[in-house]
């Protein structure tokens, strides 16, 4: 193989693996199912950028963020913002008070767009926002505290008070937000209609090949020396720092690379389901995107992307076939995962090796190498 | 023998191909309608009332032998209190199953997330719950209460009743209390010449009403009219009777508590308030009698019924006489001959479908009792919808 292929893919198998997944999200979903089930599909798959997030974040890196929800929830919003506005022109809003500002200002008797509104109106300022306002938030949270040395336990209990403020702050300004209810009813981008089947498709495709870069990029930052930095952070937080390196700038720079995956996430939920709200990015969401990306195998990018997938997938089936014990059925899959798979779906690999091949491997070496060096007591588990 | 058959297939019903021309999941004998509401999470408590109240009146047109002589046949999906999964199973719904027509939904935010989805893909919605108002949809019928039918009667007859000059407004913090209470405003200022001397809103789940509690004692309003929902109720109603506001020095007027609600915050801390609803267990008619007891005899005799329990049970009643009156399971067509259905079998009485897809119903107020029932002390004429009412933006 070419360096350049070697230094994303460690093995024949773990090439095969994301060829293999290529062919069944761009070719054999579209071909056997309608466009409904795609796309949910599709926004599953947008929860799959949160996962790559946190299998750097959190699988390499050793920084276990329970708030991902909101940075998911900050892309998610700006790109709400700008199709909320598309859809309120004064022409469709003329039966409110105030036509031309979004309905829910209106109900909340404010007269007149918000300042910070205001930009929004403009699609290249919404996707630079996307993009910056994640990383810039969790830069200076991560700053704050990694420069501190405020790790581990307490991190995730701060990243999860987050999560709670950011939801009651949505909860709390609704002529601003959108509140409770969320911004709904978004219907076109420049003009495009995002609820038509072709429309749908496009959105699914193009959620696809921006999931299956990331998971290269994230790849080949595992591969190169940055990935094993964060693996010595991670093991040998101590050694890292003696040889010269600043921990805390590692620490800062992946997880505001990781809430730039989530608000890359968020704005593809946007597109494919068409509206924003706050119960998607409160706790709970985003301690079901930490399990989903347990579940999958928190070390390997592809693991936790098809993790998102069968976590995503059986909410969906068993609650359409059970919806009275559907949650009891999820409850029991993931409590199975942990005690019978530690390592995930991309761990079954080391314990079944016929269907190794079927799996990506980067994990197995890894796990291959962490039970070798386990007499040696290098892991820690993350937390 | 053959043509026995086929007039039994006649006395049955219409062929299927008339009564359903755009592909609705409608055989020669059944017709598959949707449920959509919480039967998980934290909304499942309230909405699982509505859920057994329009499998009640399901099964009671089954066995009056359906619609259009078609059994009817409901899949249940759950929406598990979280938004996006409501929109995502009413699309599934729709879609994929393609159900003649869907009860369900409960919050305002569960019928916002789905709302696009059902103008989008033509589907009906019977939306059961009193709400805010400020929507109007060709696609749903709303058999609950938008916000100026429960509020104005209802504040009328408190100022003549009490000669209540002012009024301390409360609300749990969104869209629903925050609309109403804007409404309450302006009819107390505008329309009874009253006062507002307070109006305060408290996030979704707050329980501390200590502060709140202070200004009531100091501001002495002589109506404390209260939209405080969920969990916070209970806290609200147990503190405030522990301070020693009770019914016998304050006069309390809510349309947030039904018979559902008084189960969890207990009779005995609300005895002697008011609510205004459009509909009591206790209202005393010969339709309502029959309800409760078919109701008690399906779920238990320790089951209680609120107001928006009784009107997700007209959902299916009135979607049968849309089909019937129409001939058509169509949507469009049912949307079209919706204005003007009537029903007389109603537990609350008489109601009737405004053009605007809101009923045509009473306001009445009920006075709690310690046995967490209501007697029924007013009842207003019929009060016409108004979901976008001029003079109270």
């Amino acid at each position: 193989m070419p360096l350049f292929l070697k230094t994303l893919f460690k093995t024949r198998g773990e090439a095969i693996g994301f060829i293999a997944f290529l062919v069944l999200v761009l070719v054999i979903f579209p071909l056997a199912m309608p466009v409904f089930r795609l796309n949910l599909v599709g926004k599953y798959l947008s929860f799959g950028f949160v996962a790559i997030g946190l299998v750097l974040l959190w699988g390499r890196c050793g920084v276990l963020s329970l708030g991902q929800g909101v940075f998911f929830g900050l892309g998610g919003y700006c790109m709400a913002m700008f199709l909320k506005l598309e859809a309120s022109d004064p022409e469709s809003t003329s039966i409110q008070s105030t036509p031309g500002i979004p309905d829910f200002m209106d109900w909340n008797q404010l007269t007149a767009l918000p300042w910070f509104w205001e930009p929004f109106k403009s699609l290249p300022f919404t996707i630079l926002a996307i993009f910056v306002v994640p990383a810039v938030v969790a830069f200076i949270i991560g700053w704050a505290m990694f420069r501190r040395k405020v790790g581990g336990v307490y991190f995730a209990i701060i990243t999860q008070a987050l999560a709670l403020i950011m939801s009651l702050g949505i909860d709390g300004n609704q002529g601003y937000t959108g509140g409770r209810n969320g911004i709904t009813d978004l219907r076109t981008l420049l003009g495009w209609d995002i609820r038509t089947e072709d429309a749908q498709y496009t959105l699914y495709f193009l959620c696809v090949v921006l999931l299956a870069l990331t998971a290269l990029a994230a790849k080949y930052i595992i591969n190169t020396r940055l990935g094993r930095v964060l693996v010595a952070v991670r093991d040998q937080e101590d050694r890292v720092r003696f040889s010269g390196y600043d921990v805390a700038i590692v620490r800062t720079s992946v997880f505001a690379f990781a809430a730039v995956l989530s608000g890359i996430g968020g704005a593809m939920f946007v597109l494919q389901v068409g509206f924003m709200s706050p119960s998607i990015i409160g706790i709970v969401p985003s301690i079901e995107m930490v399990i989903f990306t347990a579940v999958g195998g928190r070390l390997s990018v592809m693991g936790a992307i098809i993790g998102c997938l069968i976590v995503n997938w059986g909410k969906t089936a068993f609650s359409e076939a059970y919806p009275d014990a559907w949650l009891y059925l999820m409850g029991g899959t993931f409590i199975s995962v942990v005690m019978f798979f530690p390592n995930g779906i991309a761990g079954l690999a080391e314990k079944f090796p016929r269907i190794r091949s079927l799996i990506p491997a980067s994990v197995t070496e890894r796990i291959k190498g962490m039970a070798t060096k386990k007499t040696t007591k290098t892991v820690s588990d993350g937390q | 023998m053959m043509m026995v058959l086929s007039m039994a297939g006649l006395l049955a019903g219409p062929p299927t191909e008339e009564v359903n021309t755009t592909g609705l999941a409608v055989t020669d004998d059944t017709v598959t309608v949707g449920q959509l509401h919480s039967a998980t999470g934290t909304m499942a408590i309230s909405e699982t009332g509505s859920i057994q109240a329009e499998q009640l009146a399901i099964d009671q047109i089954n066995a009056m032998g359906g619609v259009l002589g078609r059994q009817i046949e409901v899949i249940k999906e759950d929406g598990a209190s979280d938004w996006p999964t409501f929109a995502e199973k009413a699309k599934k719904l729709l879609v994929s199953d393609k159900v003649g027509t869907v009860f369900g939904c409960w919050t305002s935010a569960s019928r916002k997330a789905v709302l696009p989805v059902f103008e989008k893909e033509n589907g009906m919605l019977y939306y059961p719950t009193f709400y805010e108002g400020l929507e109007q949809s060709k696609n749903v019928i709303y058999t609950g209460q938008e916000a100026t039918q429960q509020i104005i009667a209802g504040l009328d007859w408190i100022a003549e009743e009490k000669d209540a000059k002012t009024f301390y407004l409360i609300g749990s913090d969104y869209i629903w209390p925050r609309t109403s209470n804007k409404i309450a405003r302006k009819h107390i200022e505008n329309v009874l010449g009253g006062k507002v001397v307070g109006e305060e809103y408290y996030a979704l789940g707050h329980t501390q009403f200590g502060s709140l509690i202070n200004k009531i004692k100091l501001k002495k309003p002589d109506v404390i009219y209260a939209i405080v929902v969920g969990g916070s109720n209970v806290s609200f109603y147990k503190q405030l009777k522990a301070a020693g506001i009770t019914s016998e020095k304050q006069t309390l007027l809510t349309i947030s508590v039904t018979e559902d609600e008084v189960l969890g915050i207990g009779g005995e801390n609300l005895v002697g308030f008011y609510s205004a609803m459009k509909y009591f267990q206790s209202l005393d008619n010969e339709n309502n009698k029959a309800f409760v007891a078919a109701f008690k005899e399906k779920y238990g005799e320790d089951a209680v019924i609120g107001d928006v329990t009784q009107a997700a049970y007209l959902g299916p009643w009135l979607w049968k006489a849309a089909v019937e009156k129409a001939g058509s399971f169509d949507i469009d067509k049912i949307a079209e001959v919706s204005p003007d259905i009537e029903l007389t079998t109603a537990p609350e009485g008489y109601v009737k479908i405004h053009p605007n897809h809101h009923l045509w119903s009473k306001l009445r107020i009920g006075q709690w009792g310690e046995d967490g029932q209501a007697e029924v002390l007013y009842e207003s004429e019929l009060i016409e919808p108004d979901p976008f009412p001029e003079g109270y933006q």
